[in-house]
């Protein structure tokens, strides 16, 4: 029903509106929407060229206009380009494979030890009402409001005495700390299955371990993508944690290593910087265009609840 | 059922609340105690009582302004980002609903610099803000205003996505009858958006309103990676001077754990707001 009014409303608007000024929009909307991506080619532009061109000149590729004939554009260009060089650099500085791993490894594994165990959670504390449950929640939505400045120092001290500062250790790290706004919006969830499903289950002989694993978790499969969504961007991109929590020195996420590309030198190499940026865009561009329709689903269901 | 359940709570809740337990709630108590101490690790502190407090105003019997400074200075940077990106976020979102031709190719590009992490991004635009600004001999960091707007324009790039795609959501669900019957009635476009999309809208408003609000006060990677807090320390928002407070100066670990706990607390008001005025809105619907 919901859906065929969303329908309607687009094609009401859409009819009437479309006649006089769709054109021109969109070709304003175009414009925008380029100039919106532009940086990123900037980015990629100049992550080809040598450093010490970049900020000489910093939105093409040669200085030499086009106009003063071809043969000597072609030598301007031939002077900044420096080819993979850039891309070299920044593989080596960065430790640029190693970086990517721990990256996706602590996403991955966080964001899977968060869905399983905070919908879990979220189960069993809305159908066991008791103190302990009504606690739990209460927690978990007070959690949401504390922002990680507030437990920064504890919480990395606390992490380093029990031996979490690795990569392993730091996915238990982002469990606890992103639990409250997981339980809150599976319980969210939770509320809306009708009890007798369940019941049924169990009176066919299911475990409770059987109910939520093959009733339960089927149904919340779009809760469960749409918090596993949210919290992937929120730990693939997350700098001030792993930075306290991880040890450093041996083990760095993506924005950690492009945190300290700038400091270990003092000036920032740019060439070795374009050349990281892309390499850090690239993966989430690709994982944008395959994900995008449940990117866009997640963040719209995230916002409504949260 | 509710018994059968009980009996397997080591599965269900234990593994998420031992988390739970070392990721928020010993660190947040721990956190506040330790507010009341001097201390430079977790085990070695002494109670103060409320000298740390005193100190981000106070030091040695002085005035200290760099916490004020911070603090509307963020005031500042939270109201500018909220108003920009709202009002380009709904524009956005209004152009994208009319169903014109590459509606979903638009929608991908303004949403993309939402996915990109702060830190990234703000690499991003310090080379393309200090090519600019080159070219006038600065860079972005030569006055607090030029880092304000640098700041305020990363922000902006991240963030109107975002919300431009709760606005769509919005708008796409506000009633087809009322617009249909505000058509008849003879309303104009002007009309149709303030007497009936505006209004219908107010729950979305609210949430990104308040979104926009708490993350313009929260933010720390763009102000670390942009700025960095220069020149001098008169670009630092509140994080990041907690941050600075905590690690920087040995000595003052205290004074920026007080610190963080008065945010937490400016925080916490914030979202009590934001609940007190979605419940109102609920409550006339």
């Amino acid at each position: 029903m919901a859906a065929k009014k969303v329908t309607k409303a687009e094609a009401q608007v859409s009819t009437v509106r479309r006649s006089k000024h769709s054109g021109v929009l969109s070709v304003v909307m175009l414009i925008l929407s380029l100039l919106w991506i532009y940086p990123l080619f900037v980015v990629l532009l100049n992550s080809f060229k040598r450093k010490a061109y970049i900020f000489k000149n910093p939105f093409g590729l040669s200085k030499t206009p086009i106009s003063k004939g071809f043969a000597q554009w072609k030598a301007g260009i031939s002077k900044t380009f420096v080819g993979w060089l850039n891309y070299a650099n920044a593989i080596k500085k960065t430790d640029f494979f190693h970086t990517f791993g721990y990256s996706l490894f602590i996403t991955v594994v966080s964001v899977a030890l968060i869905i399983l165990c905070c919908s879990m959670t979220a189960w069993f504390i809305v159908r066991v009402k008791d103190f302990g449950s009504n606690l739990i929640y209460v927690l978990c939505m007070f959690s949401m409001i504390v922002p990680f400045q507030m437990v920064m120092f504890t919480l990395s001290k606390l992490a380093n005495m029990l031996k979490l500062s690795n990569p392993v250790g730091i996915c238990i790290v982002y469990l606890g700390f992103g639990a409250g706004l997981a339980v809150f919006m599976f319980t969210g969830f939770v509320k809306s299955i009708p009890l007798e499903i369940e019941e049924a289950a169990m009176i066919d002989g299911c475990t409770p371990i059987q109910t939520y694993f093959q009733v339960i978790v089927p149904i919340m499969k779009p809760t469960l993508i749409t918090v596993a969504i949210l919290d992937a961007m929120w730990i693939w991109n997350d700098y001030l944690l792993p930075a306290l929590v991880l040890n450093v020195n041996k083990y760095k996420t993506i924005p950690i290593a492009v945190q300290y590309l700038k400091q270990s030198h003092g000036q920032v190499d740019w060439g070795a910087m374009m050349a990281v940026l892309v390499l850090a865009i690239v993966p989430i561009v690709i994982f944008y265009i395959f994900c995008q329709k449940y990117i866009i689903e997640g963040v719209m269901a995230g916002a409504v609840k949260g | 059922m509710q018994k059968s359940i009980r009996k397997y709570w080591p599965l269900f809740v234990l593994p998420t609340m031992a988390a739970f337990l070392i990721g928020f709630i010993i660190p947040f108590c721990y956190g506040i105690f330790l507010s009341f101490c001097k201390f430079t690790t977790v085990t070695d502190w002494k109670w103060v009582g409320f000298q740390n407090y005193t100190k981000i105003f106070f030091v040695a019997g002085k005035l200290d302004t760099t916490s004020l400074h911070s603090l509307w200075y963020t005031t500042l940077f939270t109201v500018v980002t909220m108003a920009i990106i709202n009002v380009a976020a709904f524009a956005i979102a209004m152009a994208l609903t009319k169903g014109i031709r590459g509606t979903n190719f638009f929608r991908t590009c303004f949403f993309l610099p939402n996915l990109i992490g702060g830190i990234v991004l703000s690499y991003i635009w310090l080379m393309i803000f200090n090519s600019i600004l080159s070219n006038y001999s600065m860079t972005i960091v030569s006055t607090q205003w030029t880092a304000f707007w640098g700041l305020v324009a990363v922000v902006c790039w991240q963030q109107i996505g975002y919300m431009m795609i709760i606005y769509v959501a919005g708008i796409q669900n506000v009633s087809a009858d009322l617009i249909e019957a505000a058509k008849i009635d003879g309303a104009n476009n002007r009309q149709l958006l303030t007497n009936i999309i505006l209004p219908s809208l107010r729950p979305t408003i609210t949430v990104c309103t308040f979104l926009t609000l708490t993350n313009g006060f929260k933010l720390f990677d763009q102000n670390l990676a942009l700025t960095g807090g220069n020149p001098g320390k008169q670009s630092e928002l509140l994080a990041l001077n907690i941050y600075n407070t905590m690690y920087g100066k040995t000595g003052w670990q205290g004074v920026g754990q007080a610190k963080a706990v008065i945010f937490f607390i400016l925080v916490a008001i914030i979202s009590l707001i934001q609940n007190k005025v979605s419940r109102s809105g609920e409550v006339e619907q």
